[in-house]
């Protein structure tokens, strides 16, 4: 396993040459993550690594790809989409504009799932999705829709189990190994990067997800991160965890009710 | 000062998959209570009876009984659990962290990631027990717990349901310690008590 000297080098080489900011990622997981990279690209030593990453600009976006997790699922949680689907977007049919933030979304899954499920209420006609995330080759496949055809097994089932009733097949044509999902959803997803630890709140939503990307900060950038979320939700909007994320602790967490108890989802009450 | 009294005296880590589950209950209904002690469990499992494991542990065992939350505070005295579908992580000696990166042996939580995790964090105050199961998840950790001066048990393998995983470990010649099932919670007291 790499050094914590050796990680603070990293850390402090990336931000200076490329203000990527992993200082306060949580250390466990990061250095996990430099030891796979030196091995999927047969690094023989940190210093190899640090040679690339200083040399060769172009390096950097394939190190922070492989530095984060971008591993996700179409209707993951099937439930917490079941209560999604039950619960809140019945509640968001008065408002004549809903604006819903995919924070973290790696390449989209969720954000998708999303879609399907806002059309199937209704609703996505006035509906706009902002899927964003650090890393912009994940995001690239967003606009594209295209997700392997060997997952839709998979999603299909999680698609039931979160209460869908359609075929889930109509959703997409399938071509080779790839599922192209149609059109009318990514019309109405607005794709960019946006790194949570340095930029700012740039609207303000009905619903934010963000599940599974705090896990990887530690609790001083965790509650950095919350109170953005913060002052990017509307009074009685939603905000949405990871299955083993918490609000609990966090500085907002006064302001906020968890809707039900077993699911991560909380309410901003004032 | 303070600092010392919450960090842990040791931490048994065990890790089962196939045919575990009988024996992971039976050393929790008979481990006695070792307040400096944690305890923390993963177990390969279907991601659908989620909270059932949580539950059958704490009905046998004397410690409070919890599946881990991201960040979640170390307590001795306790017993952790992986959660499904995360990789469990030491973060330090302080909390927990958790991570969904690629499975590890096809599994996810992986045995070798929380094991060779507590084996950077605790060193010589760890010991790694490996049980019954049907795939290669575990050695690599146990070897790093026995590499960074821990101390490493397995079940006998004609004791396991599936007699792979702990018979992968003993090929290595890592493994300090073969016992029965019934011997597994006499060891750790062993171990605790034979701690500087
Ligand atoms: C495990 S994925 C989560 C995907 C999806 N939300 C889910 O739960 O299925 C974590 C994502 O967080 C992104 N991420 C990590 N650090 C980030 C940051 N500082 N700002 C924005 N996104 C970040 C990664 O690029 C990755 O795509």
């Amino acid at each position: 396993m790499i050094k914590d000297e050796d990680l603070d080098i990293l850390v402090a080489v990336l931000f200076e040459k490329y203000g990527y900011d992993f200082g306060n990622y949580a250390k466990a997981s990061l250095k996990r993550r430099v030891n796979r990279l030196m091995v999927i690209d047969r690094l023989p030593s940190f210093a190899e690594l640090l040679y690339r990453i200083k040399s060769d600009a172009s390096y950097t976006n394939h190190v922070v790809q492989e530095l984060t997790v971008n591993v996700t699922e179409m209707f993951r949680d099937p439930q917490l989409f079941k209560t999604i689907r039950d619960e809140i977007l019945p509640g968001l049919a008065t408002h004549p504009f809903i604006r819903i933030w995919h924070a973290g979304c790696s390449t989209g899954e969720e954000v998708y799932s999303m879609a399907i499920m806002l059309e199937e209420a209704n609703l996505l006609h006035k509906s706009l999705l902002y899927a964003t995330d650090l890393n912009p080759t994940v995001i690239e496949n967003i606009k594209r829709g295209i997700f392997p055809l060997s997952q839709m097994k998979q999603y299909s089932e999680n698609y039931i189990a979160a209460g869908g009733k359609k075929d889930f097949s109509d959703y997409y044509t399938a071509k080779y190994e790839w599922a192209k999902f149609h059109d009318r959803f990514k019309e109405k997803m607005v794709v960019a990067t946006h790194n949570l630890v340095s930029d700012r709140s740039f609207n303000e939503f009905q619903i934010i997800l963000c599940r599974n990307v705090l896990i990887y900060f530690d609790k001083i950038l965790q509650d950095k991160v919350l109170t953005l979320f913060d002052n990017s939700l509307e009074k009685l909007g939603f905000l949405i965890l990871g299955s083993k994320e918490n609000l609990r602790f966090s500085s907002i967490a006064s302001q906020y009710t968890q809707l039900a108890h077993k699911e991560k989802i909380w309410r901003k009450m004032k | 000062m303070e600092k010392d009294e919450i960090s842990p005296g040791a931490v048994v880590v065990i890790g089962g998959s196939a045919g575990s589950l009988e024996v992971i209950l039976q050393i929790a209904n008979r481990l006695p209570l070792l307040p400096t002690v944690v305890i923390i469990i993963v177990i390969h499992r279907k991601i659908d009876n989620d909270s059932i494991l949580e539950d059958l542990i704490a009905h046998r065992s004397q410690y409070p009984v919890k599946e881990v939350e991201d960040k979640d505070p170390i307590i001795p005295g306790n017993i952790y659990i992986a959660p499904p579908d995360y990789h469990l992580l030491i973060e330090n000696k302080e909390c927990f962290s958790l991570d969904t990166a690629e499975k590890v042996h096809f599994c996810r939580p992986s045995i070798d990631v929380t094991f060779e995790s507590v084996a950077e964090t605790f060193t010589n105050r760890v010991i790694g027990i490996l049980l019954s199961g049907a795939n290669f998840d575990g050695t690599e950790g146990l070897a790093r717990i026995k590499e960074l001066g821990g101390y490493t048990l397995v079940q006998t393998p004609q004791s396991a349901e599936i007699d792979i995983m702990p018979r992968q470990a003993i090929n290595r010649n890592i493994v300090d310690k073969i016992v029965d099932p019934e011997e597994i919670t006499a060891a750790i007291v062993q171990f605790v008590n034979g701690l500087p």
